[in-house]
């Protein structure tokens, strides 16, 4: 059994506060991960407000936000045989509703 | 002396039960882990003394004061023997832990502390969830060995064996028992509670043994968990959850079988035979859960308990919301198959077939009945299908007799 990173990424901060159903719609997507016991961890939800960038010679600008205007909204860790497995599991995910994007890494472990 | 020796058959399985794990608990704590054996058999032979004395004079009026006083007599004898022993045999080993010779006493708090001392020592983390169980089942209910092997369908051979190495751990155990630590009490809390929890369970969801047994493992958690909210350590939210859960499912015990013992599934249950007053208490319980933050998987089941009381129109909502939930903390096949059944509720049963068939719990029979169930409404033959399957794979005589129901109902369509 192999780990992915589901990293999320949304590039409209309007979409970050979740209506009731988009939440229902994404814990149940979420819980469905777990029925199947493949979900690692649940990961978090990452805040869009409070964040800041790092850069060298002390530059820190204020945002989660990257060259293009998108940011990492959350992360989960999916536990599955295959990539492809965890592509399936992402293609499920309400996100895309709403524009956004998921990119599926494999964990590689520190031995 | 009364004359009820009638009535005396049925008096002691259910005396000898309750007060013999009072007895126990008392001496265990007055003797120490190390001497259960002691404990015991001063506590059987006070029985035994109880069936010879009440067969021929009757039972006496306040059986229990009885015992104890016999039991109290008994104490005394046995440590008189051993300090006669003990001065005779100079160097003889002395344990630690062992009391000196106090007279043991048997006031209501000193039962009631010993209880809920003796419940801590036998949750002990280092025996396994089974062996837990077991000896909670003969150390504080008081069952016998047979009566545990009818429960788990074991041969007796099994759960001697079993039930031998779990004491032997709780000998070597450094466990405390005279005054209870809050950190130990603390730290032993979630397995005391998973122990109630799974000793609960056995009674209302195995689908063997004998209803009788079931029905009393079923009392006797409640029982153990009531006997934890009379100490302000262990009455947390946590415990009050587990009681509300407790309730709420006992509440449906008498509706849940029909007379000739198979099993009658929850929406075909009439619901005049649940019982209001159990319903009331979990309510209760729950209320008393809720006044921290803290949500333990307890909570989420005594709330998707709760919803199933009710008759609300958006309840399998709430039920789903609260399986999603449960999954989250914790795995479990069971639990991943009453959500995707929640999750039909809400969805339909197409939906509910896909995310049923995402799970690929292939061995389990409870799967592919459920998978039945979904079908029904819409592939008669696939329902058929998947039912039989069930019926294959099931272990249990009571399930494949309401699956083989299920199956008879859908061939005359």
């Amino acid at each position: 059994m192999k780990e992915f990173v589901l990293i999320f990424r949304l590039n409209d901060t309007e979409n970050v506060k979740p209506s009731p159903e988009q939440m229902q719609e994404r814990m149940n997507w979420l819980a469905g991960i777990a029925a199947q016991n493949k979900l690692a961890d649940q990961g978090n939800t990452l805040s869009v407000t409070n964040g800041r960038t790092v850069k060298p010679g002390n530059i820190v600008t204020d945002g989660p936000y990257t060259e293009i205007k998108e940011f990492i909204s959350g992360y989960i860790v999916v536990k599955t045989d295959t990539i492809e497995e965890a592509v399936e599991i992402a293609k499920a995910n309400p996100i895309f509703k709403l524009g956004g994007n998921i990119e599926v890494r494999e964990v590689v472990k520190r031995s | 002396m009364q004359d009820n020796s009638a009535a005396y058959p049925e008096l002691l399985p259910h005396l000898f039960r309750l007060e013999y794990t009072k007895m126990t608990a008392v001496l265990c704590r007055h003797f120490g882990l190390q001497h259960m054996e002691i404990a015991e058999d001063i506590a059987s032979e006070t029985f035994l003394k109880a069936m010879e004395s009440w067969g021929i004079n009757g039972v006496p009026e306040n059986p229990a004061a009885w015992l104890y006083t016999v039991a109290k007599n008994k104490t005394k004898d046995y440590l008189r023997r051993e300090q006669l022993f003990e001065k005779k045999i100079k160097g003889a080993i002395k344990t630690p832990g062992t009391q000196e010779a106090a007279a043991v006493g048997f006031t209501p708090q000193i039962i009631q502390d010993s209880q809920l001392a003796m419940i801590f020592a036998v949750c002990n983390p280092s025996n396994p969830p089974e062996a837990q169980i077991c000896l909670a089942l003969q150390i504080l209910c008081g069952f016998s060995v047979a009566e545990i092997a009818a429960a788990f369908l074991a041969k007796t051979e099994t759960i001697k064996k079993r039930l031998l190495r779990a004491r032997e751990k709780l000998r070597q155990d450094q466990f405390q028992i005279t005054v209870l630590q809050e950190k130990a009490i603390a730290e032993r809390l979630p397995t005391v509670l998973r122990t109630i929890y799974l000793l609960f369970n056995e009674g209302y969801f195995s689908a063997s043994g004998s209803q009788l047994i079931r029905k009393d493992l079923c009392s006797e958690a409640l029982r153990l968990a009531l006997i934890l909210t009379d100490n302000k350590l262990t009455n947390t939210t946590e415990t009050n959850a587990l009681l509300a859960l407790m309730c709420y499912q006992s509440s449906r015990l008498e509706a849940r079988e029909n007379e000739a013992g198979e099993s009658i599934l929850f929406e075909q249950q009439d619901r005049d035979l649940w019982s209001q007053e159990l319903i009331d208490k979990g309510n209760q319980y729950l209320v008393n859960a809720c006044t921290g933050d803290a949500v333990s998987k307890y909570h989420l089941e005594a709330g998707i308990a709760y919803w199933h009381t009710t008759s609300a129109t958006k309840k399998w909502e709430h039920i789903l919301q609260l399986y999603n939930q449960l999954i989250l903390l914790e795995y479990s096949p069971m639990t991943a198959l009453n959500r995707t059944f929640a999750y039909a509720q809400v969805y339909g049963n197409e939906q509910g077939i896909a995310e049923a068939e995402k799970l690929q719990l292939t061995a389990n029979s409870s799967y592919h009945a459920l998978l039945a169930y979904l079908w029904t409404t819409i592939d008669t033959e696939k329902a058929m299908g998947y039912y039989q399957q069930a019926i294959h794979l099931t272990t249990s005589a009571t399930e494949k007799k309401t699956l083989q129901r299920a199956l008879d109902k859908l061939s005359l369509k």
